[in-house]
């Protein structure tokens, strides 16, 4: 076996120096009623060939569809550099950053990644990211409640995508977060239902997103001063990309800005691995989850980064953790910071431009063909949007024929069984576009 | 590894002007994302995102990764941490387009081959493990313990039991345990451990009842010892109407010997940066598949993927008993690739002979330097074993203040090349040093860090010095963690 450098002399030397006979005698103390006595129901190991062929094959079984979906995974450019850098082994094989002196590497690339998500969504601070954006928004809604100390209610928009919904009302439930849905009108959050809710004075916290499920870009126009008067904090969730133009969690006046950056270079890797991100202002670093790097000095006061604020882990306070998260999204981490390098800001506008065009560009094809008109209609869009379909054949029907044709045709709107939420990146071109609508209009 | 540091930060190579991408043109350059209300954009860009050309972003992140040590570099005795070699076949099947440029909003007819996967990743696992059926879903070990703590309360909850609130854990288990019972709403019941490490069955009795939702245990536990009595645990603790939670940090020595479900556990997480050679990739992706034994699998969190015996698909399917959902979509699937690509490799026979080799390299260090560094529970250990120090011959006495610490141990090891074990966990003891050779390191390899154990307590007897300063030859020495609190700075 190619990963097991031990030759017959090296197991007998060593098993004489332990004091057993065999390697089975080293489980001498396993109860013997516990042991398999049996070989496990496996196959054969296989050689380095037929393991290429064998998950090969079955890559080869998924249909290569040109993505005109998000739903909170975008089909952006991934520069050759990223992945050749990020597979650099002193980055892929280490470990947790713990030992400072020799980790230098993964402690300069988080401070980077810190930096540059405090930047892009306008906040204090990042920390150093969360598995995904349904997560860290499912943080952000226990960090209001243990912020708050005393209350426990967290109000949510519905125009939140579904999935991650589902994800932040499953810890909501286990957590014993009163967790109510503040109600969409026209695509967007009913801000009179929000205010009625937020009158109640009893809410910790309101979780909204930008751009919404329906790729819409709300307008959260005093949407802070009337949390804050109410004592409640403001987190908003954003694709991160998108913060490269849009008005920033910030600017808003939100406390929590989380979400998920897959869009800043990572693939689409059929949902994961993604990364999520968690920034806030100064005043909630001690309630932040997940781990954070601060930069100090060596004992020759040289300039050095190390893990900091430790006290707020589990590995330290255990039960009374902020979290009981341990990792961060390592390789992840650096793909955005690379990323984030390549492009600058003038890459990222560029970026956006290309997206909101590609987007208006199909917008304008389907709605003008008359088979579409407008979910919600003189919403603003950056890079998605949602359509109902006229066609009698209806969506799913809509959906295949673009399949066959080579084409992910956006998402089902749930609840909203004749609309399609569709997207586009840079990288869908005029042509790819003409053609998609040609086939979605016939 | 780096002699000196490399210390530069991105934005210290910036320059206004330079640009690091390429991009078409606009498909439609009468669009533009300005065109959006003004009150809706950000009122500048930001300001602090490097500017950069390729060759200055690829120097700059190669000099970097020469900061790192990692297991391509050395030898890593981290304790419970499970530091195997991760296979380079493994990372080139998963950069594979098939899996990498499918969109998870993409039908299930059209990605039969990713569920497939899934779904044999999954049946392995179960084998492996003595259960029913594992998710994938969990993106960590620590998101898979939450996870199978929910199924646990989804169990009890769908009886109409409401009572079970509180969840034992042992005094010696890792600090994710508790903390992922408090973020799942569970109250912590400590357990405490008899001298030899293992559970104290007798402290357990008393705190058995009716609002016992489970037991977590870890076996063989964080001194890898081996818990012998878990049969009359898992009999106790199903009596009073609890589960038994398995924490798979430990499960490498059991492979193919000693499965948990036949221990008698229900369900349990397994690390597949751990066991399953998935790289950690300083601390992430990680995955955290949770298995459960017969008669829980509708619990486990959707989506679920399932195989259609009619239709002979794969389908993704989202059931009513469901806990509810720990991600989108099915958690890291680019790491089920990497491990996939393990399991088949090693099969049958390997799987269990990793568990096997691993136990053997343990024990080996064990008997090596056991009369060097003082070890507090003597016996066969299993993939990782704890010493308490030096003994007190070379490093004194522990009651003595100026005792050599595990820390200075720890961090004099840095200067021969090798990583520092896990040091000050488990929490029995003061100066706690948790050993994990895994089963990929070699003889030669063992025998050069015995070797070096054996010089570091030799200096900490002749030149105390050196340990008390340590490091002395990594990129950067002793960090200052007091100052990195005081003057906070977590961005540049």
């Amino acid at each position: 076996m190619k990963y097991f450098p031990h030759t017959a002399e090296d197991i007998q030397q060593m098993l004489d120096v332990v004091g057993v006979k065999s390697l089975d005698e080293l489980y001498a103390e396993v109860p013997e009623e516990l042991k398999l006595h049996r070989e496990l129901h496996l196959p054969e190991g296989k050689s380095e060939i037929e393991v290429r062929q064998i998950i090969g094959e079955l890559a080869e079984q998924n249909k290569r569809l040109v993505p005109f979906a998000g739903a909170g995974a975008y089909d952006h450019y991934t520069p050759s550099v990223i992945p050749y850098l990020a597979a650099r082994s002193e980055f892929s094989t280490s470990y947790t950053p713990y030992q400072a002196e020799i980790s230098q590497g993964t402690l300069q690339y988080i401070f980077e990644y810190q930096t540059m998500m405090a930047d892009l969504t306008g906040m204090d601070l990042s920390n150093a990211s969360m598995y995904d954006g349904a997560t860290a928004t499912a943080e952000a809604m226990m960090m209001c409640v243990a912020a708050a100390k005393k209350r426990n209610r967290v109000l949510v928009s519905a125009t939140f995508n579904p999935a991650v919904l589902a994800v932040v009302r499953t810890y909501a439930h286990f957590h014993g977060v009163d967790l109510v849905e503040v109600p969409a009108k026209d695509g967007q959050t009913d801000r009179a239902a929000l205010s009625a809710l937020l009158a109640e004075d009893n809410v910790a916290g309101v979780l909204v997103c930008q751009p919404n499920y329906f790729g819409i870009v709300e307008d959260f126009t005093g949407l802070a001063d009337e949390c804050h008067a109410h004592k409640a904090l403001l987190a908003i969730n954003s694709v991160a990309s998108t913060l490269g133009v849009l008005r920033t969690p910030g600017e808003w006046g939100a406390d929590i800005a989380m979400g998920d950056a897959q869009s800043l270079g990572l693939p689409l890797s059929y949902g994961g691995p993604y990364i999520g991100y968690l920034c806030v202002k100064n005043a909630l670093v001690r309630k932040m989850p997940g781990r954070l790097v601060g930069e100090t000095v060596d004992a020759d006061g040289k300039r050095a980064f190390v893990l900091t604020m430790q006290a707020r882990e589990q590995h330290i306070r255990r039960e009374k953790a902020t979290s009981n998260i341990c990792t961060a999204q390592g390789i992840m981490c650096l793909y955005v910071a690379i990323y984030l390098s390549l492009m600058g800001p003038e890459g990222l506008r560029e970026v956006n431009d290309n997206s909101y065009a590609a987007a208006h560009l199909l917008h304008r094809l389907l709605t003008e063909s008359g088979k579409f008109e407008e979910a919600f209609p003189g919403q603003p869009f950056l890079n998605e949007f949602t359509l109902r379909y006229k066609g009698t054949d209806g969506v799913d029907a809509l959906r295949k024929r673009l399949a066959e044709a080579g084409f992910l045709a956006g998402v089902k709107a749930e609840g909203m069984d004749d609309c399609l939420i569709l997207a586009a990146t840079e990288q869908r071109t005029e042509k790819e576009i003409a053609q998609f609508a040609k086939i979605a209009c016939s | 590894m780096n002699r000196t540091v490399y210390s530069p930060l991105i934005f210290e190579l910036s320059k206004a002007g330079r640009k690091g991408y390429s991009l078409p043109a606009s498909p439609c350059a009468e669009y533009k994302a300005s065109q959006l209300p003004a009150h809706l954009l950000r009122s500048q860009a930001p300001s602090r995102l490097p500017e950069a050309d390729e060759l200055t972003v690829v120097r700059h992140y190669t000099n970097m990764s020469g900061n790192n040590f990692g297991v391509d570099t050395g030898f890593y005795p981290l304790g419970s941490c499970t530091m195997k070699y991760n296979p380079k076949i493994n990372e080139e099947l998963a950069a594979l387009p098939g899996f990498t440029a499918v969109h998870p909003a993409q039908d299930a007819a059209y990605a039969q081959g990713a569920l497939k996967l899934y779904d044999e990743v999954q049946r392995t696992l179960a084998e492996v493990a003595g259960l029913s059926r594992f998710t994938l879903n969990p993106y960590a070990g620590a998101h898979g313990e939450l996870t199978g703590l929910m199924v646990i309360r989804t169990y009890h909850l769908q009886r109409g039991d409401t009572k079970r609130t509180k969840i034992i854990v042992p005094d010696s288990a890792h600090g994710t345990n508790p903390a992922s019972a408090a973020v799942c709403g569970l109250k912590i019941v400590e357990v405490k451990s008899t001298p030899d490490g293992t559970v104290d069955v007798e402290d357990l009795k008393p705190l058995l009842g009716d609002d016992i939702a489970g037991m977590m245990m870890t076996n063989p536990n964080t001194l890898g010892i081996f818990e012998r009595q878990i049969p009359e645990i898992a009999r106790l603790v199903h009596e009073c109407g609890g589960l038994m939670y398995y924490d798979g940090a430990n499960l490498n020595p059991m492979l193919g010997v000693c499965r948990p479900g036949d221990m008698g556990f229900d369900v349990m997480h397994i690390n597949l940066h751990k066991t399953f050679s998935t790289p950690h990739g300083g601390g992430g992706p990680g995955s955290g598949p949770v298995g459960v034994r017969e008669g829980l699998e509708d619990y486990l969190p959707n989506p679920q993927v399932c195989f259609n015996e009619e239709t002979k698909q794969y389908e993704l399917r989202h059931n009513p008993k469901a806990l509810g959902s720990v991600s989108p979509h099915l958690g890291n699937y680019g790491i089920l690739v990497r491990a996939y690509a393990y399991l088949l490799t090693l099969g049958k026979d390997g799987i269990p002979m990793a568990g096997k080799l691993s136990v053997l390299n343990a024990n080996y260090i064990k008997e090596c330097l056991k009369d060097y560094y003082e070890l507090p529970i003597d016996g066969l250990c299993k993939h990782e074993f704890v010493f308490d120090g030096l003994k007190a011959k070379y490093g004194g006495a522990h009651s003595d203040a100026s005792h050599i610490t595990t820390l200075q141990v720890a961090k004099r090891l840095l200067d021969y090349g090798f990583h520092a074990p896990t040091i000050y966990f488990p929490l029995l003891f003061h100066e706690s040093m948790m050993i994990e050779p895994t089963e990929t390191e070699s003889k030669e390899t063992l025998d050069a860090f015995i070797e070096v154990m054996k010089k570091i307590a030799q200096e900490a007897l002749e030149q105390p010095e050196l340990l008390q300063n340590a490091p002395h030859s990594t990129p950067v020495r002793r960090l200052d963690d007091v100052k990195a609190v005081k003057d906070a700075k977590f961005s540049f």
